[in-house]
């Protein structure tokens, strides 16, 4: 499957890894939704490194659509909770 | 998967949706091409009534052919009568060349009706095909099928679609946004070590601060002093519950606003 970061690029990761990163996933979900800012930070560079670390980086002229994507390593828990909401950061 | 990985995923895929959506109509491409199966049925109906006209016009030689074949034996007839049989051998003998080309064209006119009910078919038959066309083509028009095919097609080629419609609007907002956070980034921190701006974390606590707190417990052992003279005299304890220790270094979080968090889905 193929990750990508915000801001970064896109990562090709083994669909075997997923449950790995899944935990790690909904415990950011659930910081995000109880408003837990430094816990947000801890699980998101946690998340970031381990998708770096467990997957393949993908040439930056690649084109390929991305199944999952991670905000950017310096995004705050509000600016990512704006983006989930239903105007979010980009206008539809 | 169903946390912020799928659910960010899932926004801007819509997002890339209604870009794409902007950017070329779906139901205008299956407007051009119902107009274009309506064109081709066009055609085959002007084939249809060509090949009719041919057979027509067939009809009306074979019917003159017959018409001279019948009066030519008409001819033979008097001229024997009248005892003439060189005239009679005569008139036959076009007669007989009249039939041949009547059984010449008669093959023709076969071939040709053959040929017109074949196409005939062929209209009918693509005449079906196209009101067909018609409907699904509104049925799609109306459930946005078609949008979201395109836009598996057009995030393939634009590569980062899923972040947003505009290619080069996405770049330009993307550096804008790091350039800004980082800027922001490097403020906050000088606020912060300077002094003039609290940790909202609370996790580092600065002398001030560690005195501030000190001195909000203190108060707050004065008001569970008070509850508790309050509970022994009898008094409405239960009034002053509203009243708790609050100076956990919390106090500066924003609050989580439940109202404002998206609800979504879990798949």
């Amino acid at each position: 499957m193929i990750v990508r970061i915000m801001g970064e690029g896109q990562v090709q990761l083994d669909d075997s890894h997923f449950g790995e990163l899944n935990k790690l996933d909904d415990e950011l979900l659930a910081e995000m939704e109880n408003g837990d800012g430094p816990g947000f930070r801890v699980t998101l560079t946690a998340l970031l490194d381990k998708v770096r670390e467990l997957g393949t980086a993908l040439p930056d002229d690649a084109l390929e659509p991305s199944e999952l994507i991670l905000p950017s390593p310096d995004a705050s828990l509000d600016e990512v909770r704006d983006m989930l909401s239903d105007d979010g950061l980009i206008p539809g | 998967m169903s946390g912020v990985m799928k659910r960010m995923g899932m926004v801007f895929r819509a997002k890339a949706n209604k870009a794409l959506d902007r950017a070329e109509d779906p139901r205008e491409t299956l407007d051009y091409s119902y107009q274009k199966q309506l064109e081709l049925l066009q055609k085959v109906r002007r084939g249809v009534a060509d090949v009719a006209t041919s057979r027509k016009r067939l009809e009306l030689q074979l019917n003159q052919l017959q018409n001279n074949s019948s009066k030519l034996e008409d001819q033979g007839r008097k001229a024997l009568a009248l005892g003439r049989e060189d005239l009679a051998r005569e008139a036959l003998s076009r007669r007989a060349a009249l039939q041949q080309q009547v059984t010449d064209l008669e093959t023709q006119h076969q071939t040709l009706q053959g040929e017109e009910e074949k196409l005939t078919l062929a209209a009918q038959r693509l005449q079906a095909k196209v009101d067909a066309f018609r409907t699904k083509k509104e049925t799609i028009k109306a459930t946005y099928t078609a949008a979201q095919a395109q836009t598996r097609i057009g995030e393939a080629f634009s590569g980062i679609s899923e972040e947003m419609g505009d290619v080069g609007l996405a770049i330009q907002r993307a550096e804008d946004k790091t350039a800004q956070l980082q800027a922001r980034a490097g403020a906050i921190d000088e606020l912060m070590a300077s002094g003039a701006l609290d940790d909202p974390s609370g996790m580092a606590k600065d002398d001030i601060q560690a005195e501030l707190d000190a001195l909000s417990g203190g108060s707050d052992v004065e008001l569970e002093l008070q509850r508790m003279k309050a509970e022994l005299s009898g008094g409405s304890a239960g009034s002053q519950q509203a009243i708790e220790p609050g100076g956990k270094g919390e106090s500066e979080q924003p609050s989580a606003q439940p109202t404002d968090t998206p609800r979504f889905d879990k798949p």
